[in-house]
């Protein structure tokens, strides 16, 4: 099976993506969201929240499974995926786009230098 | 070692499926997904692959004795073709197994039984029934047959129709809670309308090696073991390993709720400890709960009152397919957390609001 991993984000080993220019959003990988399976549940911080990199910063449930959600940068949350609340299949139904999860306002560009490429992370899950 | 693989595994990993260990056996967990095949199951019909079930066969002039005097129900009140849900329980009356006791037709004039032990359980309850049997000097053959007989079960309201069209009606013949040998697909097959989905549906014992001509007989869903482990969930069913365990979680038949498998007016390993209990009473009950506020109740969390105050746990736990609503299996206190008391599911250290009601979730 073939997996939509984007160009223009970079990854984390635990499968969360980020964007990179300004404020950023993070999510779960395709990938990640097809070994979850149907994702029924998501616990996410408020607006204004700190979140660490390779802290964690929320959960993801799914029927079968719970899953700890890991920020791939520091800053501070400006934006929360609320649709998410009632909509959590949007998660399985579009990862990269309207399943995203948090924005965020980042403390440190340096931080996305030693997050993987969309070839690394290609490279971990094929 | 390694994982016990199920006759059919390479056909499913062709269709995509994902696969987990479960009681040593590498299983289909998933084919499409786990909603999906849920809703297959209540809505229509859907086939599981559950050939890591054990199979066990106790015949011989004292096979009676024998299954009697180790399962906690009457086994002497089964006639060939009936079928019968006990428990076998140690000393204490602590659950070691569940399982679904079949009379078979006689053998040699003699009486002839098949228990299903839980995945894994197979070597533990063949040594189990042989050292007794020795033990008592009782005269019956065991025979563990759990890797020349797949198993797989059709559940569904349209399992009837499926599996009479396979079968020229001869599985219709039967009714629920029985079973037969027929024909399934041109395979001879030991056939139960059993199940442990609260769907209508049937069970195939077949040869090892015809498992396939079987399978593929049926235009429905494969299904795996999770989208199983969320239809038993919605019925209140026990899951051995999770909701009962010997060491992990010791349970005697009435704490489990299925004090009705338990025949006092039998002798069995446990008879008297559990006649004790049955008098006595028990301190905690299997109960369910319903979480009010978002959150998924999962194995492991504690169930508090509104002052914090400990009233028990949660064994199993999930997000309702069906019911689209967040529901849990668990030991709560008899006299604190009867059906309808309010009660706190701990989630990640947050008490989330739950009602306790008595399973199952659902009416079927």
């Amino acid at each position: 099976m073939s997996f939509d991993v984007p160009a223009d984000r970079r990854y984390l080993e635990s499968h969360e993506w980020t964007t990179t220019d300004g404020t950023v959003r993070i999510g779960i990988t395709d990938f990640a969201q097809d070994e979850l399976g149907d994702v029924v549940f998501v616990e996410l911080p408020a607006e204004g929240d700190e979140v660490t990199k390779d802290g964690e910063f929320g959960v993801v449930e799914s029927i079968k499974a719970v899953s700890d959600l890991v920020s791939p940068v520091s800053g501070t949350v400006v934006g929360v995926n609320e649709d998410l609340f009632d909509a959590p299949e949007l998660v399985n139904q579009d990862p990269y786009g309207d399943g995203w999860m948090i924005e965020v306002e980042p403390s440190s560009e340096g931080e996305f230098d030693d997050l993987l490429t969309a070839d690394e992370y290609r490279e971990q899950i094929e | 070692m390694g994982l016990r693989k199920p006759p059919l595994r390479e056909m499913h990993a062709e269709r995509d499926a994902s696969f987990t260990e479960f009681g040593g056996w590498e299983m289909p967990v998933e084919f499409d997904s786990i909603r999906t095949e849920h809703a297959a199951v209540r809505e229509s019909a859907g086939i599981f692959d559950v050939s890591h079930m054990g199979e066990i066969q106790v015949a011989g002039p004292d096979a009676t004795a024998l299954m009697g005097r180790l399962t906690t129900n009457d086994v002497s009140e089964l006639e060939p073709g009936d079928t019968q849900y006990a428990c076998i329980t140690d000393e204490s009356g602590v659950i070691l197994d569940d399982t679904m006791v079949f009379r078979l037709p006689d053998r040699e004039g003699q009486p002839h039984y098949l228990f299903i032990p839980n995945a894994g359980h197979d070597a533990e309850m063949y040594e189990r029934w042989v050292s007794h049997r020795d033990e008592w000097g009782l005269d019956a053959t065991v025979d563990d047959t759990t890797e020349e007989w797949a198993m797989l079960a059709l559940q569904g309201p349209e399992a009837p129709d499926l599996a009479a069209e396979a079968s020229d009606g001869l599985t219709t013949d039967i009714d629920r809670f029985e079973a037969t040998f027929c024909e399934v697909a041109g395979v001879r097959s030991f056939t139960s309308r059993t199940g442990y989905t609260g769907e209508d549906g049937f069970e195939f014992l077949v040869p090892w090696d015809e498992a396939e001509t079987v399978w593929s007989a049926f235009d429905c869903q494969p299904c795996g073991l999770g989208a199983r482990d969320t239809l038993r969930l919605e019925m209140g069913f026990l899951l051995s390993g999770e909701d009962f365990h010997p060491e992990d979680e010791p349970r005697n038949p009435y704490e489990a709720g299925v004090g009705w498998t338990v025949d006092l007016d039998t002798e069995f390993v446990g008879r008297d400890a559990l006649e004790a209990v049955e008098r006595e009473g028990v301190d905690e009950r299997f109960r369910g709960v319903v979480l009010q506020q978002r959150g998924v109740p999962r194995h492991g969390y504690e169930v508090v009152d509104a002052d914090g105050d400990h009233l028990g746990h949660l064994t199993s736990g999930t997000m309702s397919p069906t019911l689209n609503e967040p529901i849990g299996l668990g030991y709560l206190s008899t006299e604190q957390a009867p059906p309808g008391t309010r009660v706190r599911v701990v989630v990640r250290g947050e008490p989330k609001q739950a009602n306790v009601v008595t399973p199952p979730f659902i009416n079927r």
